[in-house]
């Protein structure tokens, strides 16, 4: 990745930031934390990793995003209109009466680029199985990309899940843990420990990769690497802070489910401008 | 009596020969078994188009998580295990990876009833239909006998577009419904006129149900049987012409009373032409070790429960 290419991306990365900020004080309630968390993720798939054509979102050979954690619905809903799925101006329907970006997405409104409903944890990772699955059936070359929360590990059908992506060889598979170790109760250590978190991928027969889930060239990078095909799953474990980008509100788990208040979206924005100099 | 009994047979093996036709005509038809593939009728599939069988393991919960990603890449995934595990177990999943996403995948429910028999009641699937039923875009099929349930199995591909719940059960019960007999989602069959009292049955019921018309005939009471084969949608115009010439309704199934045939027609019938109605099934318990007919026998599920039920009627209501 060139010098180019990482500046514009971290120039993404904030307007996605601001953008979920105004599409969630706009909404009066939502996830902020996470969607924050996850706006370098997003930022690096959307725009420098994904095979995609956001004019032909049921283009069949394209890569698919699993976001199996359905609560940070705003950052993918602004990463999708940012990469031109659909207008920006409609970020600010978020979770209004008919709107296509529901609380939760819901591909039933047809927002174009949402490759599932979701929102009950622990399910994400088991359609992704499947959606590798029927790749492999088809000698397509499609990546599937599942994205999780690190509380969200604690739901068991993810690995049954994890047990079946490996059973099958599906190495086109690469899940994405947003390992902020928050969870709405607390720490996640404290709410139901997770670790030893990289063996417990390992044993599950998973090829396991560590990455600053804030740092673009090396989130692009180790997907890079995550993508070699070695008849193995790969997991990435992307150390996150919850509320990345907003200084005030960084690493509290307070701000796991609720939007900024009207008043403080000016200073959020402020600060987000501040903590992502180019 | 228009339909004979041409001997026992099991509607898994219906399920079965469905799948496997299935298998032969469209190359987007997948399976996924959790274990019990041979007990749920899904090993002929799985021998005959191997690349196209998965083998999950005892997980039913990725199970229907992985149809639902099958289905969204072009795929019409298979998925058969116990009516318990297959839909009770997976509730949530159901309702969010197959129904909101309003995937075409089909879920065999095995194990229907108390007919399971022996396993007892951990493994007797009587609250499925209920389950199943409120699940919103949820198709619901619950054929008499084997030969529909091959039907109904092809049906599941060919007249559908979203998740389909397919139940069936294990025991040997009389197969008697035509081949020839189009099936048609979402239409009921008379299979006996009759202008006195209507027999609505599910499942092994209808043959019950046709058995007590007959009997019931003895007694001078005409009964129209219909065989309710899609609990979803729901036949409406079939139970509201009922209502209208028949002086009551008797529904039959092997399911809870609650929630099951029963409360699907009890809904049609109160919003738009009130009459009595009588519940066979199973009354608000679990069912319990035995052959299959002790079993139906000691639940009132059969010809004899459902004719006892109607002179009960009669005789308060005379």
């Amino acid at each position: 990745m060139n010098e180019a290419k990482l500046k514009k991306l971290r120039s993404i990365s904030k307007e996605i930031r601001k953008d979920v900020l105004r599409s969630l004080t706009e909404a009066g309630s939502g996830h902020t934390g996470g969607s924050l968390g996850l706006a370098d993720v997003f930022t690096v798939l959307y725009f420098h990793v994904l095979k995609h054509k956001p004019h032909k979102p049921d283009w069949p050979d394209r890569d698919r995003l699993i976001l199996s954690i359905g609560h940070v619905a705003p950052v993918l809903y602004v990463a999708l209109a940012h990469a031109g799925y659909f207008p920006k101006k409609e970020l600010q329907t978020l979770r209004k009466l008919d709107s296509r970006l529901q609380g939760h997405p819901g591909r039933d409104h047809g927002l174009p680029g949402l490759e599932l409903s979701a929102g009950s944890l622990g399910q994400g990772l088991s359609v992704a199985v499947g959606m590798a699955l029927a790749g492999k059936l088809d000698h397509k070359d499609f990546f599937v990309y599942s994205l999780h929360g690190d509380g969200e590990l604690q739901e068991g059908s993810i690995w049954e899940a994890a047990m079946s992506a490996s059973h099958h060889k599906l190495d086109h598979l690469i899940a994405i843990v947003d390992r902020n170790e928050v969870q709405i109760d607390g720490k996640t250590s404290e709410v139901m420990e997770l670790e030893p978190l990289a063996d417990k991928w390992r044993a599950f027969g998973w090829k396991v990769f560590h990455c600053n889930g804030h740092d673009h060239k090396e989130i692009y990078n180790t997907i890079q690497q995550a993508k070699k095909k070695e008849g193995k799953p790969a997991v990435i474990l992307a150390k996150t802070l919850m509320g990345k980008g907003v200084k005030s509100i960084e690493n509290d788990h307070r701000w796991h489910g609720k939007p900024p208040a009207k008043e403080q979206l000016s200073d959020f924005l402020n600060q987000i401008e501040e903590n992502n100099a180019i | 009596m228009q339909y004979k009994s041409r001997g026992r047979k099991a509607t898994k093996e219906g399920f079965a020969e469905g799948l496997v036709e299935l298998g032969k005509k469209y190359e987007d038809v997948v399976a996924l078994g959790a274990d019990i593939t041979s007990s749920v009728g899904m090993e002929d599939f799985a021998k005959n188009y191997r690349e196209r069988f998965f083998s999950m393991g005892i997980a039913e919960q990725n199970c229907i998580g992985t149809a639902a990603g099958l289905a969204l890449s072009g795929k019409v995934p298979v998925f058969s295990t116990y009516g318990v595990f297959a839909g009770i177990r997976t509730a949530d999943q159901v309702r969010i990876s197959l129904c909101y996403n309003d995937v075409h995948a089909i879920i065999g429910g095995a194990h229907a009833g108390v007919s399971v028999g022996p396993d007892g009641a951990t493994h007797q699937a009587l609250e499925d239909i209920a389950i199943m039923r409120v699940m919103p875009n949820m198709t619901l099929l619950s054929p008499a006998d084997a030969t529909q349930t091959k039907l109904a199995t092809m049906a599941a591909y060919e007249q559908c577009a979203g998740p389909v719940y397919v139940r069936f059960g294990r025991a040997p019960f009389p197969d008697f419904t035509n081949s020839a007999d189009a099936f048609e989602v979402g239409k009921a069959q008379t299979l006996k006129s009759g202008n006195d009292i209507t027999l609505i049955a599910t499942g092994h019921l209808v043959w019950e149900a046709l058995l007590a018309a007959e009997q019931l005939a003895g007694e001078n009471i005409n009964a129209r049987v219909i065989n309710m084969h899609t609990i979803k949608p729901i036949d409406k115009e079939i139970i509201i012409k009922a209502a209208r010439e028949t002086k009551a309704i008797i529904t039959a199934e092997e399911h809870q009373v609650h929630g099951g045939l029963g409360s699907a027609v009890a809904e049609v019938v109160v919003h738009n032409h009130p009459v009595p109605m009588i519940f066979v099934g199973m009354h608000d318990r679990f069912g319990e070790s035995g052959q299959p007919e002790e079993l139906m026998r000691k639940y009132g599920l059969t010809a004899e429960g459902i004719v006892s039920k109607v002179k009960n009627f009669y005789e308060k209501n005379s």
